[in-house]
């Protein structure tokens, strides 16, 4: 369906802004393929920037998270770029399980500051499976009938189109890459040189891919991490069903989808053997990051694996995450040197 | 923790449970509870694990913890403190209680395991019991937290609460609980007032352990009450734990706080986020000179309601001071904010007679 004016008195089609911040790196193929489907022209903000964190900086309540402060400060980027600003309110992605209290405030959150900054308009559908798996479709197609007034069966079409996008993108991330491949003009720097075969090792990268994946807000960790040697796991790359069912060994099933998810990870490498160390990035104040750390830290140590928490805010300088992966994967070498040399 | 401890008291010695009461939560319980939590989780976490050591060392051998379903992480405390326990090398049984609507069958299970041969039929009858006798505690502090702006003599309400809450405690049927209430509700509206005092109506919301513990707020409620401030709170321990959530101490049902609060925040983002926008909306309807919204820092919740209030602040005229509180926190730092604020409310207040007299 070629994309078409759906307010007449306009010029050319609606220009809908998606930030590049939290759920971006999950759901970015979904969302765009949906609502270009839905006949609108979709925008993303740039990278994040310093621009971009100090306004979320100045506009956000200081005990949020990082990645919520980027998020402001994406909203803020496309201003006067966009006709509408897409911020879903995402409840719940699993059956019996929420995402995290944040998200399900999120369209509050930025509805409360919108006047006074003259954000543009909020697009802000909302999706809550934790009732019924896959109610999201009806949702979703509610949301563009209600909105767009489209017609059921294009609701339909757009939405299958939207999960084939996503399926592909899942596909090529269980194959190997990351969304920083797979997503358009993701990465901030590439690594400059590549360490030599000896020097390799493989390490998880555990964390948010909202965090993880951001250059910005993690002082650019995969680029740097990669020029050390490492052969980086994340957890995009093993299936989302295994590392949910890798999580379920606690006596209380967790009810953050996301945690979970890096719950069953970590379960999933050490079990496996997959990894020689783990970073773990969590942000400041990130709250159910702060308790499954202890439920991580738990099953790395039950397990010889050497962790490291690092945790990441506006303020955290270049020098001292350098230090300390530096330090990190330094130790894992002499400890796999040390190995090789007792066998 | 709060006045749940009364509650407690009454209900494990009904079903006949041998209980551990650990010390009264204290300077040295927050340490030893900061040491062992990680950093970032909420002040209330911490304090839990030091009341569990505490009651550890006292030689219980089974702690219980309420439970819950999200998004808040309080329904996930009980795993953690476990897991935090378990490393420190104690040995017990743990039992998570999970709340009556998420499975009815589990929690008479949870009761039936504490104390073995019991019979649904006399579950329904103890819980009764001891929820009659935690609702009348809720009711007598409700009372005293609007009596102590008047008091004469300084002290003399926190006296009649104590007095009351002994009457309360003897009382075993329903029918003695009953009149137990009236009788401690008696005490303390006998304490002798000065009615005609012009007195600074505050309301407090925010986060429910915050608000329910004096010892995790410094007691503001009295220091509050101390200086002459009538008060009123959205959060009650016997409102948050009734299935039927029709908030009878607050006095307004959950329903519609969450009306009031939906023009700015439209869907539950767990803990008492909700409540603490919607009681804002209420008490500024209600001509209150301005709210105090208590929480943890890095409360979710809270922080989410933090983020909007600004926006209610603005539509409905009504000032708000928000106070997190960490281990870090000091009594004479909030003092002072508390003051400061206080001083600004009575500021307002003369400039608006002032306004009216010219008009």
């Amino acid at each position: 369906m070629a994309p078409q004016s759906i307010y007449p008195d306009k010029t050319g089609a609606m220009r809908v802004g998606i930030p590049r911040s939290l759920l971006y790196y999950k759901y970015l193929p979904f969302w765009k393929t949906f609502l270009s489907e839905l006949g609108l022209e979709v925008e993303t903000s740039p990278l994040t920037n310093k621009q971009i964190l100090s306004w979320g900086v100045e506009i956000a309540e200081n005990e949020l998270c990082v990645p919520v402060k980027a998020f402001y400060g994406h909203c803020m980027a496309l201003r006067g770029k966009v006709d509408a600003l897409f911020v879903p309110r995402v409840v719940s992605v699993e059956e019996r399980e929420y995402t995290c209290p944040k998200f399900l405030g999120l369209p509050d959150m930025v509805a409360a500051v919108a006047d006074r900054l003259e954000l543009p308009p909020l697009l802000t559908p909302k999706l809550n499976q934790r009732e019924k798996p896959s109610e999201f479709r009806w949702q979703l197609i509610n949301f563009a009938r209600e909105e767009f007034g489209l017609g059921r069966i294009e609701a339909v079409a757009a939405l299958d189109s939207a999960r084939r996008a996503q399926k592909q993108y899942q596909d090529g991330l269980v194959g190997g890459r990351t969304p920083l491949d797979l997503l358009p003009a993701s990465r901030l720097n590439r690594p400059r040189w590549k360490a030599p075969a000896e020097r390799r090792k493989r390490i998880g990268l555990l964390g948010h891919p909202y965090n993880i994946y951001d250059g910005y807000i993690t002082q650019n960790l995969i680029a740097r991490l990669e020029e050390m040697g490492a052969d980086l796991v994340v957890p995009e790359m093993t299936d989302h069903h295994v590392l949910m069912q890798a999580a379920t060994d606690v006596p209380k099933q967790l009810y953050w989808s996301y945690e979970k998810e890096i719950m069953g990870a970590v379960n999933y490498w050490t079990e496996n053997k997959m990894v020689d160390g783990v970073i773990y990035v969590l942000a400041f104040a990130c709250g159910p990051d702060s308790l499954v750390q202890v439920l991580i830290e738990h099953r790395a140590r039950m397990h010889k694996v050497p962790l490291m928490s690092l945790t990441i805010d506006e303020h955290s300088g270049e020098a001292g995450l350098v230090t300390r992966i530096e330090a990190f994967t330094d130790m894992l070498m002499r400890k796999k040197t040390a190995a090789e040399a007792v066998a | 923790m709060g006045h749940l401890h009364w509650m407690m008291d009454d209900l494990f010695e009904r079903l006949g449970v041998e209980y551990v009461k650990p010390p009264q939560s204290s300077t040295k319980t927050l340490t030893i509870g900061a040491k062992h939590s990680p950093e970032f989780a909420c002040l209330p976490l911490k304090i839990n694990v030091g009341n569990y050591i505490e009651a550890l060392d006292a030689g219980a051998d089974t702690l219980i913890m309420a439970g819950g379903h999200g998004p808040c992480r309080f329904g996930y405390y009980g795993i953690v403190e476990q897991r935090i326990l378990l490393d420190l090398g104690y040995e017990f049984n743990f039992v998570m209680l999970e709340p009556f609507n998420d499975g009815k069958w589990a929690f008479y299970k949870t009761f039936e395991k504490l104390s073995p041969g019991l019979s649904i039929r006399k579950l329904w009858k103890v819980l009764k019991a001891s929820f009659a006798k935690g609702r009348a505690f809720d009711y007598i502090h409700k009372r005293s937290l609007q009596v102590r702006a008047y008091e004469i003599n300084k002290g003399d309400t926190s006296r009649a609460v104590r007095e009351a809450e002994q009457v309360l405690t003897g009382a075993r049927t329903l029918e003695e609980i009953e009149s137990a209430a009236l009788e401690s509700l008696a005490i303390i509206d006998a304490v002798e007032q000065d009615p005609d005092r012009d007195v600074l109506k505050v309301g407090i919301v925010g986060e429910f352990f915050l608000l329910l513990e004096p010892f995790s707020n410094f007691g503001l409620e009295e220091i509050l009450g101390h200086m002459g401030v009538y008060l009123e709170r959205t959060v009650w321990v016997t409102d948050w734990i009734a299935p039927k959530r029709d908030n009878k101490v607050y006095g307004y049902p959950k329903k519609l706080v969450e009306e009031k609060a939906a023009p700015y925040l439209n869907h539950n983002v767990g803990g008492e986020g909700r409540e603490t926008i919607g009681g804002i909306v209420l008490m500024a309807e209600r001509g209150f000179d301005g709210v105090i919204q208590l929480l943890p820092f890095g409360c979710m919740p809270e922080n989410i309601a933090t983020s909007i209030i600004p926006k209610v602040q603005q539509d409905h005229d009504i000032p708000v001071l928000t106070l997190a509180f960490d281990e870090q926190t000091g009594r004479a730092g909030m003092v002072t904010r508390v003051e400061a604020f206080l001083d600004l409310l009575e500021a307002r207040r003369g400039s608006k007679l002032a306004a009216a007299a010219r008009a």
